[in-house]
């Protein structure tokens, strides 16, 4: 196996540069994943973009408003608040979670398992990703951003403190330390109610029908399965995220109320 | 590129990609960290950089550039085991002993952070580890004691009075 040329930026500006336009490029943020993957050939990028000393880092506050750098690591995330805290105390192991960082957890890939927990929580805060790549700058929701990932590189991103947040998940000796399966509900400060799920499709994904029937947790369980792609893979069927969906969504608007 | 390994700074050739749990068994010859898993889902290879614990089989060596490591060769001073070393004689929390270096670098920097004896505490401290011998409640048994800063007779057990290390010189 050819080693990938290796690019290790001292300035965002200096990434953004290295990055360019992205194509046959491996992001390093933690390394937790992609390590791994290219020790073993599982990928063969031809670059690699190590962000260790990029200076993307950092947790700041304006306002209501929260910015997390894309290097932040995920241990880093703990003192946010819920939702995110109980969902990062969730991910992997402690090890884990001050390695990996939340750029590299939003734009995970589920190859072999559902990876990303971090995906379905920012979509339920209605978070802003800010990304470079072809065409420049841009700044765009969570869920819009998701699927077009592989071709960005996350600089940061930023959401409102909510009202409320809850976060529910499938907890499952056999699956070590992936998540199957998990809903977040989050009550936005003007009373709104949003809903991301993680392992429910390719990445993570809203749940507007079930954000719809909110009022009534059981009927939007119900309602969510018409929201999502569900997949087999190694630690759960997709006939058992199918049961076990609507349970999470009402457990995290059951949760969500009770902090009325 | 440089890195200290228990208060010695080494030189390193290995490509900036290659993980540190390779350049320290490969080229540095340090090997008391365990390549298991190789994937971050074991503990084996736990190490502390900076004194925080860290899978180096997932860490880039270019990450740890100019980095403090700590492994096990480095927890003894003076032919002395760290109390949390002897905890372990003295519970026999090592069986097969694969496991044990992860376990206890990951037991040492929760240690040093002032942790207790609560179980709770230790189980999220040490959640990532596997002990394929399954014997958590002995490692679980000798960190606790630890952190209560008991001593150890290492002429005993635990258990009873089998002596554990008879003709071990430490």
């Amino acid at each position: 196996m050819e080693d990938p040329a290796v690019l290790i930026p001292t300035s965002v500006a200096e990434a953004i540069e290295s990055f360019g336009a992205g194509g046959d490029i491996a992001i390093i943020g933690g390394g937790t994943i992609l390590v791994p993957e290219i020790r073993l050939g599982h990928a063969r990028p031809s670059r690699a973009l190590m962000l260790h000393g990029a200076g993307l880092a950092g947790i700041s506050r304006e306002g209501t408003r929260t910015t997390i750098g894309a290097m932040t690591p995920l241990s880093a995330l703990s003192s946010l608040g819920e939702p995110i805290a109980a969902a990062v105390s969730n991910i992997a192991d402690l090890e884990i979670r001050g390695q990996g960082t939340v750029g590299g957890n939003l734009c995970a890939q589920n190859t072999d398992a559902p990876r990303g927990d971090l995906q379905g929580v920012l979509i339920a805060l209605g978070a802003t990703v800010r990304s470079v790549g072809a065409g420049g700058e841009r700044s765009e929701p969570a869920e819009t951003f998701l699927p077009g990932r592989a071709d960005r590189l996350v600089l940061d991103v930023s959401f409102d403190a909510p009202a409320a947040g809850a976060y529910a998940y499938l907890d499952r000796a056999h699956t070590h330390e992936y998540t199957a399966l998990a809903v977040t509900a989050v009550r936005t400060a003007d009373g709104t109610i949003r809903l991301g799920a993680n392992g429910a499709g390719p990445h993570g994904l809203r749940l507007p029908s079930a954000e719809a029937a909110a009022a009534d947790p059981s009927a939007a369980g119900v309602a969510a399965l018409a929201d999502v792609q569900l997949f087999d893979d190694a630690i759960a069927s997709a006939w058992y995220r199918e049961k076990t969906l609507p349970v999470l969504v009402r457990r995290a608007l059951e949760q969500l109320k009770e902090t009325a | 590129m440089n890195i200290t390994i228990n208060g010695t700074s080494r030189i390193v050739n290995a490509g900036p990609l290659t993980p540190l749990l390779h350049v320290l068994r490969e080229e540095l010859d340090v090997l008391s960290p365990k390549a298991g898993c190789q994937q971050g889902g074991c503990g084996t290879c736990t190490v502390l950089v900076n004194g925080e614990p860290r899978r180096s089989c997932l860490l880039p060596i270019a990450a740890v550039e100019g980095a403090e490591v700590r492994t096990v060769e480095g927890l003894a001073s003076g032919g002395k085991l760290t109390p949390v070393q002897e905890a372990w004689i003295h519970h026999y929390a090592a069986q097969c002993g694969f496991c044990t270096s992860g376990f206890l670098m990951a037991a040492t920097a929760y240690l040093e952070k002032g942790g207790s004896d609560d179980h709770a505490e230790i189980a999220a401290a040490l959640g990532g580890h596997v002990c394929r011998c399954t014997g958590y409640v002995k490692i679980y048994d000798a960190v606790a004691a630890a952190a209560r800063g008991e001593s150890f007779d290492l002429a005993t057990t635990a258990a009873g009075s089998r002596t554990t290390i008879r003709g071990v010189e430490l």
